[in-house]
């Protein structure tokens, strides 16, 4: 790659493409529709109906708010969400910050150990918040007092639960930076905390932004936590639960699933205001940022990554190890027959194989089909309105608790005569809903990736050839010599 | 670009995707016959039944979903346009109440019907659903923690509104799990209405929680997080068996009960199949099987006395009106709620 492609080529190229481009933008939007929209809408549609099917208008809403429960269960869950978030984020943005400006050691490791909770379920973290803070808990004097039961049990176990989530976009965000620009500001002297504050911190808004609202969704919709250790902390998530499982109540279950569903559209409509402001920080020329080793920094950085790992590996080792005990806390024997899964409940060891298989086909279409929608956002140009639709669909999922979609896709893949019912029961819808439900997460991952990259670097890369994820990643070639003005523009405090 | 774009597509990225829809879009193997049937019942009695069954009947093959009974009842309910269930078996009687009425479920007259206990069969001639075996309401009382607090052993009901036990009572939430339910429908039909309330009232000052789960009580009191959990008669006797420091108290002033049961979901294409299930269904062969690992069955004397428990359950059980309750559901749970759902820390008080 020795010179810069010819304007002419490049234009045709880009103009063919532009026909794929938008087949591709129909058919992920497509996807969305029928694999979020439509099963959705039958949801919303049950909670303006009775139980026979007729349509009652806002009488179920009615009903639910005439009584003082629902005015507490939305107080609870915002309570929970913002509070959660205020105490995930700046720990996840500790540990990036440590993992990509410090020369701290075992950098890997610390990654390493941040992305474990992704591989467990939330609620295991609120029963080994239990076996620690419980009424028998080893450390329940720490709380000097105060039940673990309840919305500080409820706080601790998301934060734990959500840190992965929410260190991957920051990451993502601290990740991509031009070390020019700092090369820039050391030489006219700027001090460090005016380089954070008018530099590192613009340049990640996005991807912390992104990671508050990630954080916050999760925290509202999650049932596994507050069901575990919440005591009598009403959340709506836990009040859907009682409505649909507990009662069969489908239409105030789906009234409550609005409430989340409006969240979603504000979040929504936030996005669309912070993304109209951000600017791309890595043009086609960038040098990857390399930290230069501070002593000093460098200690406080590694001891605080240190303290967060602890905490991480302490309490998922306390998990496992009462995997191991006969009976916890009569009999403190060890034995593996809590690994004799055909005896447990659900489907035993055909039940583990299954995970495994569902697992790795959600991670492979699921990968390819969020990262072309992403792409197709962020960096296209056609069919501006069905893109807003993708991005209006794919920060939904967020808002919508695992057994509010299950639900609704019984009523939509089980309809008599929809042709899609033959996927019922089957390992494809499997994947599709999973696909789906862990949609938004890694949508933003994605997007904060691209929002930090050059566009019209990008553009130039994948008509020049380069693979997709090459073209991501930035190690392609560069072609972009045509946007001085950007440098100047990033030193700019915004 | 067409370059690029080819090289997208032949990647081993996109091979393997391809290679996954292939694998996961195969037609579903048909055997001979095979029954979908969706069950509550835990999966060790799952896998006894499955090959008694089938051992009489090897043309059928049994097709389990299983998932806990709240969750059954709900996808049925939802699947009720497009039933995926042949047959039910082993659900709580409450709920196929509520498929009942919602004329989900087909009515069938198995051979040898008669030898069940009235109380297990649907009083309808040809009736709707029947019965397989019962659970019973049950203290779990962990006696290490009692002995640490010195707490009393409750006898009856009525003493676990003793303020001795504040904040040390755990029970399912009646709106989220079928347990609590038949905890608080039991209590109405023993004391009648107004005293029943009252009773709850009192006891309400004790709950630290109701949980969202029927098992959960009785777990987390025999691991001592709390004194008294409000459970049922065989998980008190399994945890008592793994080694839990517990006496599984039967109250002396009545028994509530629930009954599992088996109904032929209407409109099923393999009805003939169906038939043969329910036929099985209320053998003394199974009656058998049910009985080894609960305390009442649907043919009276097919029950061992669970380990550590009382014995003579079919006499103890209270007559209870699962239909009264069925019907009185919706009210019931509102006015709990309205009692004791929000603000709902009493030992704030």
């Amino acid at each position: 790659m020795s010179a810069p492609p010819l304007p002419a080529p490049a234009a045709s190229a880009v103009d063919f493409s532009a026909l794929r481009m938008k087949g591709l933008t129909l058919a992920i939007a497509a996807f969305l529709v029928l694999g979020l929209a439509v099963p959705l809408a039958l949801m919303v549609v049950k909670s303006l109906q009775d139980a026979r099917g007729n349509f009652v208008g806002l009488a179920n809403y009615a009903l639910y708010f005439s009584s003082a429960a629902p005015l507490e269960s939305i107080a609870n869950t915002l309570v929970i969400g913002v509070v959660s978030t205020i105490v995930t984020i700046p720990l996840a943005f500790l540990y990036a910050y440590g993992i990509h400006r410090s020369c701290m050691p075992f950098k890997r490791l610390f990654r390493g150990i941040a992305l474990i909770p992704l591989l467990t379920p939330s609620l295991l973290f609120a029963l080994s918040l239990v076996q620690l803070f419980g009424n028998q808990g080893i450390l329940k004097d720490l709380l000097f007092g105060h039940s673990i039961y309840g919305p500080i049990g409820i706080v601790i176990g998301m934060t734990f639960a959500h840190f992965p989530h929410t260190f991957i976009v920051i990451s993502t965000a601290l990740g991509l930076a031009d070390r020019r620009h700092f090369e820039a500001a050391e030489s006219l002297g700027t001090s460090r905390l005016r380089v954070f504050l008018t530099l590192t911190l613009p340049a990640a808004k996005y991807g912390l932004i992104s990671a508050s609202i990630v954080s916050f969704m999760l925290s509202i919709t999650d049932f596994g936590i507050p069901k575990v250790i919440g005591g009598k902390y009403q959340v709506l998530a836990t009040d859907i639960y009682k409505q649909v499982i507990g009662q069969q109540n489908f239409e105030m279950g789906s009234v409550v699933s609005v409430l989340l569903l409006a969240a979603a559209a504000i979040t929504f409509l936030f996005t669309r205001l912070v993304q109209k402001r951000q600017v791309a920080m890595m043009s086609g020329r960038a040098v990857p940022y390399e930290p230069a080793p501070r002593r000093a920094f460098d200690t406080v950085m590694f001891l605080a990554c240190a303290a967060i790992a602890l905490c991480i590996v302490g309490v998922l080792a306390v998990a496992v190890a009462s995997s191991f005990i006969k009976f916890w806390p009569y009999n403190l024997g060890l034995t593996l027959k809590h690994y004799n899964f055909d005896l447990a409940a659900g489907g035993g060891w055909q039940a583990y194989r299954n995970s495994l298989t569902l697992a790795t086909c959600t991670a492979v279409a699921g990968t390819a089909i969020v990262f072309l929608g992403a792409y197709l956002v962020e960096k296209s140009r056609d069919l501006p309105r069905v893109r807003q639709v993708i991005q209006a669909l794919a920060v939904t999922p967020m808002a919508v608790p695992g057994l509010v979609l299950g639900l609704a896709y019984i009523f939509f893949f089980n309809k008599p005569g929809n042709p899609l019912g033959l996927l019922y029961g089957s390992m494809t819808i499997l994947v599709l809903v999973t696909i789906i439900h862990y949609y938004s997460v890694t949508h933003f991952t994605m997007l904060t990736a691209l929002k930090q990259v050059d566009p019209i670097s990008r553009r130039f890369r994948f008509a020049a050839g380069a693979p997709v994820p090459h073209a991501l990643a930035g190690d392609g070639p560069a072609h972009d010599d045509r946007h001085p003005g950007r440098f100047g523009l990033l030193l700019r405090p915004r | 670009m067409q370059a690029g774009i080819r090289r997208f597509a032949t990647s081993g990225f996109v091979r393997s995707l391809l290679a996954c829809l292939a694998l996961v879009v195969s037609p579903a193997a048909l055997a001979a016959t095979e029954l979908t049937v969706y069950t509550a019942y835990e999966n060790d009695d799952l896998k006894a039944y499955k090959a008694a069954f089938e051992k009489a009947n090897p043309d059928i093959t049994i097709n389990w979903v299983r998932d806990s009974t709240g969750v059954v009842t709900a996808k049925l309910i939802a699947e009720k346009e497009n039933p995926r269930a042949d047959v039910v078996w082993g659900l709580a009687v409450t709920s196929l109440l509520v498929l009942e009425d919602m004329d989900l479920l087909a009515p069938y007259a198995p051979k040898g019907v008669e030898k069940l206990s009235p109380k297990f069969r649907d009083p309808a001639n040809p009736p709707k659903w029947l019965g397989n075996s019962g659970w019973i309401c049950a203290i779990i009382f962990n006696e290490a923690e009692a002995k640490k607090k010195n707490a009393p052993k409750p006898v009856t009901w009525k003493d676990l509104a003793n303020p001795a036990y504040k904040g040390q009572v755990v029970m399912s939430h009646p709106a989220s799990s079928g347990t609590g339910f038949m905890y608080v429908s039991a209590w109405l039909q023993l004391y009648g209405e107004a005293e029943g309330w009252k009773f709850m009232d009192a006891l309400h000052q004790n709950v630290a929680r109701y949980m969202h789960s029927g098992s959960a009580p009785a777990a987390v009191a025999a691991k001592g997080e709390y004194l008294i959990g409000l459970g049922f008669d065989v998980r008190g006797s399994r945890l008592k068996e793994e080694g839990a420091p517990i006496d599984v108290i039967m109250p002396k002033d009545g028994l509530g009960w629930d009954m599992n049961a088996m109904a032929i979901i209407k409109g099923t294409k393999k009805a003939e199949a169906a038939r043969r299930l329910m036929d099985w269904g209320v053998t003394e062969e199974a009656n058998r099987l049910y009985g080894s690992t609960r305390a009442i069955a649907a043919i009276p004397g097919f029950a061992k006395p669970l380990a550590h428990l009382d014995k003579n359950m079919d006499e103890r059980i209270m007559k209870q009106d699962f239909a009264w309750a069925a019907k009185n559901r919706a009210r019931i749970l509102a006015e709990w709620e309205k009692r004791y759902g929000s603000k709902a820390d009493p030992t704030k008080k």
